[in-house]
């Protein structure tokens, strides 16, 4: 298996992308979660509709950027189209903000339960 | 299996419909130093890789045309991933710490919890980029030694090599074992949770 991407025609990048080079929206984090509301349908874009499929249980960002094998800016696009369609709907890290700003401790906490228990 | 599913290759392992919380941390070092590897300790599914596209200049990486010049360059990261319980997800990143990588930093880890930088103590002077960085940026570290079988060095002599201040932690680790690595990730949270107690207690 090859790097995703890394021989990708840039053309075939922009074709993806219908020749838009930024998401109509910032809202995708890397880690924000992805949950399609609608099924796949005839006629949709190809990637449209693997998104669709991957996402009927939650999948982050990254995640649905590795299984595509597209880069994140990339996928982002994708993703502004769909929930501006409303086929999909995102989960935002109740952590994202500025990098100065430390999470609150009950969540740490909750982390330090999670890690123990591995 | 159903058609809906045939998408999901075998491997691929979904998170439960409550999932609604993800959560970053990224470890970060030089090349060969065993992020991959601790990654992979760790994670309950097999690591992923995927990719970011920059112009050399380091700006505007969610423009797409930088794609069509020959001013782009790509970079490539590994990630896996933790279910901490059924609504909180724990992504690790494993990024490369070399200073043409740093745009990663700006432009994808913007909310990280926190960062393991992980050293090898015979290539100390990899890993001050990093830190200049984590320092700079105010995203809280501490400083895993992976064991290489190299030769041992006093932690006082790492902390000076690494003009390390005495409240960042330091701990010894092996990133190919799973107890280490999760101990590693359990010393992050818990000066992460000083930090932060501290913090709410001062205002």
């Amino acid at each position: 298996m090859t790097r995703p991407g890394r021989d990708e025609d840039p053309d075939r990048l922009y074709t993806v992308t219908r020749g838009r080079s930024r998401a109509s929206s910032d809202a995708f984090d890397l880690v924000t979660l992805v949950v399609s509301e609608s099924d796949a349908t005839p006629g949709m874009q190809s990637e449209h509709s693997r998104i669709l499929r991957m996402c009927q249980y939650p999948t982050a960002v990254v995640e649905v950027s590795a299984e595509l094998k597209l880069p994140v800016t990339v996928v982002r696009i994708l993703l502004s189209d769909l929930l501006d369609s409303g086929l999909i709907t995102a989960r935002h890290p109740q952590t994202a903000g500025s990098a100065a700003h430390l999470p609150d401790s009950n969540l740490l906490e909750q982390v330090l339960v999670g890690l123990r228990n591995l | 299996m159903d058609s809906a599913t045939s998408d999901r290759p075998a491997h691929r392992t979904p998170l439960g419909r409550s999932a609604d919380n993800g959560l970053k941390i990224v470890v970060v070092g030089g090349f060969g130093v065993g992020k991959t590897t601790m990654v992979r300790s760790v994670s309950d599914i097999r690591p992923l890789n995927t990719e970011e596209v920059m112009t050399r200049a380091g700006e505007q990486v969610d423009d797409v045309s930088a794609i069509q010049g020959k001013t782009s360059t790509t970079v490539a990261f590994d990630f896996g991933r933790i279910t901490l319980n059924e609504r909180t997800v724990l992504y690790l990143f494993g990024a490369p710490g070399q200073e043409r990588f740093w745009f990663l930093w700006d432009r994808l880890f913007t909310g990280t919890l926190g960062a393991v930088v992980l050293v090898d103590t015979r290539r100390l002077a990899d890993s001050w980029y990093a830190i200049d960085r984590l320092e700079h940026h105010g995203t809280p570290f501490i400083v895993a030694r992976n064991d290489f079988g190299g030769p041992q060095h006093s932690a006082e002599q790492v902390r000076d090599a690494l003009d390390l201040s005495e409240d960042v932690p330091m701990i010894d680790c092996d990133a190919r074992s799973r107890p280490s690595s999760k101990n590693v990730l359990i010393t992050l949270v818990e000066h992460l949770h000083a930090l932060s107690t501290a913090q709410e207690s001062a205002q």
